[in-house]
C-alpha cells in the first residue's frame, strides 16, 4: 500500500474518533440540559479539552500530508474536506460545551418548562442525529446520504422559528424573567448553528466524493 | 486552427503497436505535459512531431500528424525544414564537444548561415532567453562541458532556440537536474510559452502540475485522458488517470 494511503487511512480514523467524541459531547450535553444536571455538565466541560486537542492534531496531520505527500485528485479533496470538517466538528463541540456551561452556571429558575415548550430538546436530538448521519455518510462514502442532511437542517430551522415565537410570547407574559428567556433563546440559536455545521460537513463530504462544490450555490427556489 | 494535432495516429514498431488511435489537439503558446508509466508511448508520441521516429528501423506510422494544419507525414514534406520548426531537448543535457558559443551557433552554421555578426547576435539572444548569459558571457570560448548539469541543459535549450523554432519538444528535461536547476528550467518554460508551443514528457507529477496548461495521460499506447492540468489533478474523469496520479497504479 502506498504510504500516502496509510497516512490518509490514519487521518480518516482520527477524524472518525473526533466525530464520535463530539457526538458523545452533544448527547451528554442534551442529557444535562434535560435534567439540568450540573455534574454531567462538568463532565462535558472537562471532555472539551480532548476535542480541542484532537482538532490541533488533525490540523497538523493535514498540514504534514500536504507538505510531504502532495496529494492530488480525490486524495487532495479528502484532505481539504477533512480540514474543514475538523473545524466544523470543533465548533459543534464548542456548542455542546457552551450549553453545558449554561447548565453549570444556572440559578434556581425553572428553565425546564420553557425548554419543553420551545421543543429545545427535540432540536437538540435533531442536531445530534444530523451529526451522526453525516458521520455515517462519511464512513460509507455515500454522498446521497449527505444530501439528505440539507432537508433535515431545514426542519431544524423551522423548529427554531417556532421556538423563537414561544420565547417572545413568554417574555411578554413574564417580563421579569427576560434574561432567563433570552438564555433559552441563545441555546436554541446554538442548536440551529450546530445543524448548520452538519450541513457544512455534508457539503464537504459531497465535495470529497463527487468533486461538486455546493457551498454558496443558489437554493432551488432562488434559481 | 491548432498548432499541433494528431488524428487517429498509430505507431507500430514491427509487429508491436506503440500508439493506438491518438487524437489530440494542442493550441499554440501553451505547455502540454505528457504523463504515463514507462513504455506507455508518450516519448514516441512526442517524437512524432519532429519525425524523429522515422530513424527507427521497422517503424510504421498511420493516421495524421499536423503542424499548423499541415500533415507533416504527407508526401513531399521537407523533413529538414520541419525540424527547424521543432526544437528538441532531451533528458540528459547533451552539449556538443565544442565551446559554449559554438554549441549555440551550430544549428545556424549547419543551416548555411555564415554571417558572423548575425550568428553572434543570435547566440547572445538565445543564451539570454534561457537566462544563462550572465553566467557564461565571460567564458563563451570555454568548453560546454565545463558548465554544471543545469547550465548545460539551459545551453541545450538555447541551442534549440537559436534556429527559431515555433515548437519545443522536451523529453524529461529536468530528470537529471538538481531542484534548483529544475526550478530554473521550469521558470524558463513559463517564460518561453509566450513565444513557443511546448510539449513536455515528464514523470514528475508535481512538475506537470506546476508548468503545464494541459495534461495528457497515456497508458499502454492509448490516450486515456486529456484535459486542463487543473482538472486532471483535481478531478480526473477516468479511474486509471486517478490511480496513476495518486500513485495507486497497477
Amino acid at each position: 500500500m502506498p504510504q500516502i494511503e496509510v497516512e490518509l487511512q490514519n487521518l480518516k480514523s482520527e477524524i472518525v474518533l473526533m466525530w464520535k467524541l463530539v457526538s458523545d459531547q452533544m448527547k451528554k450535553s442534551m442529557e444535562c440540559l434535560a435534567k439540568m444536571d450540573k455534574d454531567l455538565a462538568e463532565e462535558v466541560l472537562r471532555a472539551e479539552k480532548k476535542v480541542n486537542s484532537a482538532e490541533l492534531r488533525i490540523d497538523r496531520d493535514c498540514e504534514n500530508i500536504f507538505a510531504l505527500f502532495n496529494p492530488v485528485a480525490i486524495d487532495l479533496r479528502l484532505v481539504m474536506a477533512l480540514l474543514k470538517i475538523n473545524s466544523s466538528l470543533e465548533r459543534v463541540g464548542d456548542i455542546a460545551a457552551s450549553i453545558a456551561k449554561f447548565v453549570k452556571k444556572s440559578d434556581g429558575f425553572d428553565y425546564l418548562s420553557l425548554i419543553t415548550s420551545t421543543h429545545a430538546l427535540e432540536m437538540f436530538e435533531e442536531a445530534s442525529d444530523l451529526l451522526d448521519d453525516v458521520l455515517h455518510s462519511f464512513e460509507s462514502e455515500n454522498s446521497q446520504l449527505a444530501e439528505g442532511v440539507f432537508r433535515r437542517d431545514k426542519t431544524l430551522n423551522d423548529l427554531k422559528k417556532d421556538a423563537r415565537a414561544v420565547v417572545i410570547a413568554q417574555i411578554k407574559k413574564d417580563p421579569e424573567n427576560v434574561e432567563h428567556c433570552l438564555s433559552v433563546l441563545s441555546i436554541i440559536r446554538k442548536l440551529e448553528r450546530a445543524g448548520d455545521q452538519s450541513k457544512t460537513i455534508a457539503e464537504e463530504i459531497i465535495f470529497f466524493i463527487d468533486a461538486k462544490v455546493l457551498k454558496h450555490a443558489p437554493k432551488s427556489d432562488e434559481k | 486552427m491548432y498548432k499541433l494535432e494528431s488524428k487517429n495516429a498509430n505507431v507500430f514498431y514491427g509487429a508491436s503497436q506503440a500508439l493506438t488511435d491518438i487524437n489530440l489537439a494542442i493550441h499554440s503558446h501553451t505547455v502540454t505535459a505528457l504523463i504515463g508509466p514507462s513504455g506507455c508511448g508518450k516519448s514516441t508520441y512526442l517524437r512524432l512531431f519532429n519525425r524523429m521516429n522515422d530513424l527507427i528501423d521497422g517503424i510504421k506510422i498511420t493516421g495524421q500528424v499536423l503542424i499548423d494544419g499541415q500533415d507533416i507525414y504527407a508526401k513531399g514534406v521537407n523533413v529538414d525544414a520541419l525540424r527547424k520548426k521543432t526544437g528538441m531537448v532531451f533528458q540528459k543535457p547533451n552539449p556538443f564537444p565544442k565551446t559554449i558559443f559554438e554549441n549555440v551557433a551550430y544549428g545556424l552554421r549547419v543551416n548555411g548561415i555564415t554571417d558572423a555578426k548575425f550568428i553572434e547576435e543570435r547566440v547572445e539572444t538565445s543564451i539570454k532567453q534561457v537566462v544563462l548569459w550572465d553566467e557564461v558571457k565571460d567564458k563563451l570560448k570555454k568548453s560546454a562541458f565545463e558548465l554544471s548539469g543545469g547550465q548545460q541543459q539551459r545551453l541545450c535549450i538555447a541551442r534549440a532556440l537559436a534556429i527559431q523554432p515555433s515548437i519545443i519538444l522536451m523529453d524529461e528535461p529536468t530528470s537529471a537536474l538538481d531542484p534548483i536547476s529544475t526550478a530554473k528550467v521550469e521558470e524558463l518554460i513559463h517564460e518561453l510559452k509566450a513565444k513557443y508551443t511546448i510539449v513536455v514528457v515528464t514523470h514528475n507529477m508535481q512538475q506537470a502540475g506546476r508548468i503545464s496548461d494541459s495534461t495528457a495521460f497515456f497508458y499502454l499506447g492509448e490516450l486515456v485522458e486529456y484535459n486542463t492540468t487543473k482538472e486532471i489533478f483535481t478531478n480526473p474523469k477516468n479511474q486509471r488517470t486517478q490511480n496513476y496520479i495518486t500513485g495507486r497504479f497497477g
